[in-house]
């Protein structure tokens, strides 16, 4: 229900899951703080496209750390940070009923018509 | 055998090529401090930690390149960038004793860092309206830099000064010891008086004041307190350094003077 609780910043329970998966392990503890998912534009107008994520304890160290991790080489122009915790995902189990009716359904697809001439084919 | 005069120079002439002094003393600052920075390499507390202080490292030691080179055409004696980074021994640097005191822990690193940041954005936003353009253009790309780093170590000062006991009692601990290292930052002297003739004018009682504003702000902030001044450190601008410069340097310049010209 993360997502609909729209700005709740992220706790150190957030990254709870990870480090009981991984109780062995260093990475993912509560010392690194909670996990954030990094979106970068690298040009007027293009799209924010997932680069990656890092950890930090609040929103503005996950702003710093994701410009030192994702744009310290002129890779962007813009940087959203968005708390791990608050994306929904689709499960693996879903695959089956999301994605495969599209298959056989040629008609969704507008391969019917001829481009014009002049016109540019994306 | 050279004496010590020989090497660090006489005030008269440190004043008369002012200049290039008051550039080795903007230049050397950020190139120990830079190093001093570049230690925490693969030894950051997280990975994005790490990275992040190496950037701030390379903007450290970029900043400094500049500043070497620009120094080197002031003193005319055909030494570049290079030749004045690895090439002069610790009674020739002319950084304050601040940035050249060990790492200490993290706490120490980010306090100090704090401290030298919040001073050296007030100075470049004074020096890149300066009538000496070359230097004027280095400081208006290293103020956004700093700017930077500056949010950076603020940040960490709040969460370390407002955090739990044992972050904020190493924090206060880093800010009483780097405390009387501060006044250097703001001394002023006959190479000041000359270079301001030359369109490099800094009023350093000016910028203490601000400083003092900026950082009792964030300290405050913080719950963190401001240290009682006391006796100050000097030196640094004239060659006398404390004794963990030259360590520094060894180990910054042992790999140029071993293999001279080496290019890679």
């Amino acid at each position: 229900m993360a997502a609909r609780e729209g700005k709740r910043a992220p706790t150190a329970r957030d990254a709870q899951p990870q480090a009981n998966a991984g109780a062995a392990s260093p990475v993912g503890t509560d010392s690194e703080g909670p996990l954030w998912e990094v979106f970068t534009q690298s040009a007027q107008g293009a799209p924010h496209e997932h680069a990656g994520s890092v950890h930090a304890a609040d929103a503005e160290q996950a702003l710093q750390n994701a410009r030192d991790v994702y744009a310290r080489r002129g890779e962007a122009i813009s940087i959203w940070v968005v708390p791990s915790a608050a994306i929904v995902a689709s499960s693996p189990g879903d695959a089956g009923p999301f994605f495969d009716p599209a298959n056989d359904k040629a008609y969704r697809h507008p391969q019917f018509y001829k481009t014009p001439r002049g016109v540019r084919v994306f | 055998m050279t004496t010590r005069t020989e090497v660090a120079g006489t005030r008269e002439a440190r004043v008369a090529n002012a200049a290039f002094e008051h550039l080795l003393r903007l230049a050397d600052d950020r190139l120990v401090l830079g190093h001093r920075l570049s230690e925490w390499c693969a030894h950051g507390p997280i990975l994005e930690e790490d990275i992040a202080l190496s950037n701030i490292a390379l903007d450290l030691v970029g900043q400094s390149s500049a500043l070497l080179a620009l120094a080197g055409e002031a003193e005319g004696r055909e030494r570049d960038a290079d030749a004045l980074a690895y090439f002069r021994d610790e009674i020739a640097f002319r950084n304050v004793q601040l940035v050249e005191l060990p790492r200490g822990d993290f706490g120490f690193t980010i306090a100090r860092q704090f401290l030298f940041d919040a001073y050296s954005v007030l100075l470049w936003d004074a020096l890149q309206h300066a009538r000496h353009k070359p230097l004027a253009g280095i400081a208006a790309k290293a103020l956004k830099e700093d700017k930077y780093h500056l949010r950076h170590s603020s940040d960490w000062m709040l969460k370390l000064g407002d955090g739990t006991a044992e972050s904020h009692a190493r924090a206060q601990r880093s800010l009483d010891e780097l405390w009387r290292y501060t006044g250097e930052l703001f001394e002023s002297d006959a190479v000041d008086a000359a270079v301001a003739r030359q369109g490099i004018r800094v009023d350093h009682e000016a910028l203490r004041a601000q400083w003092r504003e900026m950082v009792a702000d964030v300290l405050h902030r913080a719950t963190l307190a401001v240290p009682a001044d006391g006796p100050m450190a000097t030196g640094g601008r004239t060659g006398c350094h404390t004794e963990f410069l030259g360590h520094l340097l060894a180990e910054m310049q042992i790999v140029a003077r071993s293999h001279p010209g080496a290019s890679w």
